[in-house]
């Protein structure tokens, strides 16, 4: 549904040249859900940006459905716009106009008349969930029901694909949910392609099936969600799924170990304490659960578990061993490193 | 005093009149013309969608070739050019012409720097959405600023009372004129006073007038 093919944004500031995106190549398909992920600065929303030409990449082809964008004529370009939803971390609302008449704007822009518009923005309105808040501006609403005119604005002409810039980064928590259910229904009930660009891990757990990871411009990860939370190969993934997968011991626990501390994930729907307590029975060690947890990624489980086992040290390699065989993956955390994170 | 000042009230409200009229033609002159270079100011800017290195600079350079000449030289400046309009150059409507004149660079730089306010990210979501530029203009930028156009209406027709006295003391009329030829070449304190005490009352009714309207037309 979208490609993009060695796309590499130059900017000059003050005489010098910073580069945005340096040459990045991806593709998502149709039907999906893509996340970008990234600290400020990664160049993830300027590589966004270059999906529907808001910004203009200084070298690359953009592909959308098929299509270069950049061969468009202006008029085109317009056209084919309408079919790129976009939202916004600060909405952009037009704070003169009322929820219908923000609506409305995206339809005129495409042409459509009045009583098709009527038509429409009372459909989207109530997709989103926002019926009785037509005549209001923008100044009477908090920050979830702005986001969600930015939808219903973004979904006005039919899109193929939405295109969110940070859509839920100014939102609390609670609000966030609801944001990222809405989009998850959009994508589900009209089959949208979405790409979802955010610094927050928990967005692209919530949502994401596929994901990539930015720093200074490049794409250094990127694959299925599961795989990413499950086997992060960069180290600022690892520092992203940590935000998600958190997993700190006080240091005073940290300070009664005695035994040797491991950390075991498991995937899919293997059952955890089973393997742990078949392990327990066949060798001579005692093992203490300090830490657990079952993740859903994309409704699939990843659990984690942090033991602490004590014995004989030839019947922990053992049993260490025999964990290994069973178990996606086992960290060994000697004495040494004991104080660092075990996520 | 007081039949000294009943005496002239017709001339006072002639003058009044007149200076109304000269304030009014400048202002819809600067509306017309202003508002569309001002706005044509801020498309034309870089980043924006109309961007245009040519079009912004040969525009900026016109407007201040007329801002930095005082108003006093470019009344003296455009008499032929009211000659060669009007065939005259006395009268209420021959002074609008030069107050026209100043009126429209004033308000277009107003209307340019109100638009500068505006969130660049509507505009940015209005092109997203695939808008031509005249609908983003008509519909997004000229809504967005009208509380400042009304400010910088205010603030121009102000200025503009101020400037219309000048042009009283070169044949326009008004009440400049009037103070001028009462208070000035008479010694006429008691009239002086009166035209006065009359454009602190009007100034103070224009920015009444403009910031309750402002105030009303802005859903912020």
């Amino acid at each position: 549904m979208i490609k993009l093919e060695n796309i590499t944004k130059k900017y000059s500031s003050k005489g010098k040249e910073i580069v945005g995106v340096d040459d990045v190549t991806l593709s998502v398909k149709a039907g999906e859900v893509f996340g970008i992920v990234g600290y400020s600065g990664a160049g993830k929303s300027t590589l966004l940006r270059c999906i529907n030409l808001l910004e203009k990449p200084t070298s690359g082809k953009v592909f959308v459905d098929g299509v270069n964008l950049h061969e468009l004529s202006p008029k085109e370009l317009r056209k084919a716009r309408q079919s790129i939803g976009m939202i916004f971390q600060g909405f952009h609302l037009v704070s003169s106009k009322t929820v219908f008449e923000n609506v409305a704007f995206a339809l005129r822009a495409a042409g459509a008349d009045k009583k098709q518009i009527k038509q429409r923005v009372e459909e989207l309105l109530a997709l989103v969930g926002l019926e009785d808040r037509k005549d209001q501006y923008p100044a009477q609403l908090s920050g979830g029901q702005k986001q969600r005119v930015s939808i219903a604005r973004a979904l006005a002409n039919q899109p193929k694909i939405l295109l969110c810039d940070e859509a839920t980064s100014a939102l609390d928590p609670g609000t966030t949910k609801s944001i990222l259910s809405l989009l998850k229904k959009i994508n589900k009930e009209l089959g949208l392609t979405i790409v979802v660009i955010t610094h927050e891990m928990e967005v692209v757990k919530e949502i994401c099936s596929r994901c990539a990871v930015m720093q200074d411009g490049k794409v250094v990860e990127q694959g299925s969600t599961y795989d990413i939370f499950s086997d992060p190969s960069n180290p600022l993934t690892v520092s992203f799924i940590q935000t998600v997968l958190n997993f700190d011991l006080p240091e005073e626990l940290l300070g009664e170990i005695n035994g040797k501390l491991i950390r075991l994930q498991f995937k899919g729907s293997i059952a955890a304490e089973a393997v742990v307590s078949d392990m327990l029975q066949a060798f001579q060690v005692r093992g203490n659960i300090l830490h657990g947890k079952v993740e859903y990624i994309q409704s699939m489980p990843l659990g984690i578990f942090i033991l602490e086992l004590s014995g004989n040290e030839t019947e922990v390699n053992k049993a260490i061993a025999y964990l290994r065989d069973k178990v996606s993956k086992v960290e060994v955390f000697d004495d040494g490193s004991r104080n660092r994170h075990l996520a | 005093m007081m039949d000294r000042v009943i005496a002239i009230l017709p001339e006072l409200n002639q003058a009044f009149l007149e200076t109304l009229l000269m304030v009014s033609i400048a202002l819809a002159v600067a509306i017309l013309i202003g508002l569309p270079f001002g706005i044509l100011l801020f498309v034309t800017d870089r980043g924006l969608f109309l961007e245009n290195v040519v079009v912004k600079r040969v525009a900026g350079l016109v407007i201040n070739l007329i801002r930095s000449v005082p108003f006093v030289i470019l009344l003296v400046f455009l008499l032929p050019f009211t000659q060669f309009l009007l065939n005259t150059t006395i009268g209420p409507l021959a002074a609008s012409v030069s107050l026209s004149v100043a009126a429209i660079p004033f308000y277009a730089r107003i209307v340019e720097s109100s638009a500068r306010d505006i969130d660049k990210g509507v505009i940015e979501a209005a092109i997203a959405v695939g808008a031509s530029p005249w609908m983003i203009i008509k519909s997004i930028i000229l809504p967005e600023v009208k509380p400042g156009l009304i400010t910088g209406l205010t603030i121009t027709a102000i200025s503009l009372i101020g400037y219309s006295a000048m042009a009283g003391t070169i044949g326009g009329g008004g009440i400049g004129d009037l103070a001028i030829r009462y208070g000035y070449y008479r010694y006429d304190n008691t009239i002086m006073f009166t035209t006065v005490i009359v454009l602190i009352v009007l100034v103070q009714v224009v920015q009444y007038l403009g910031d309750l309207i402002a105030r009303v037309v802005s859903k912020r």
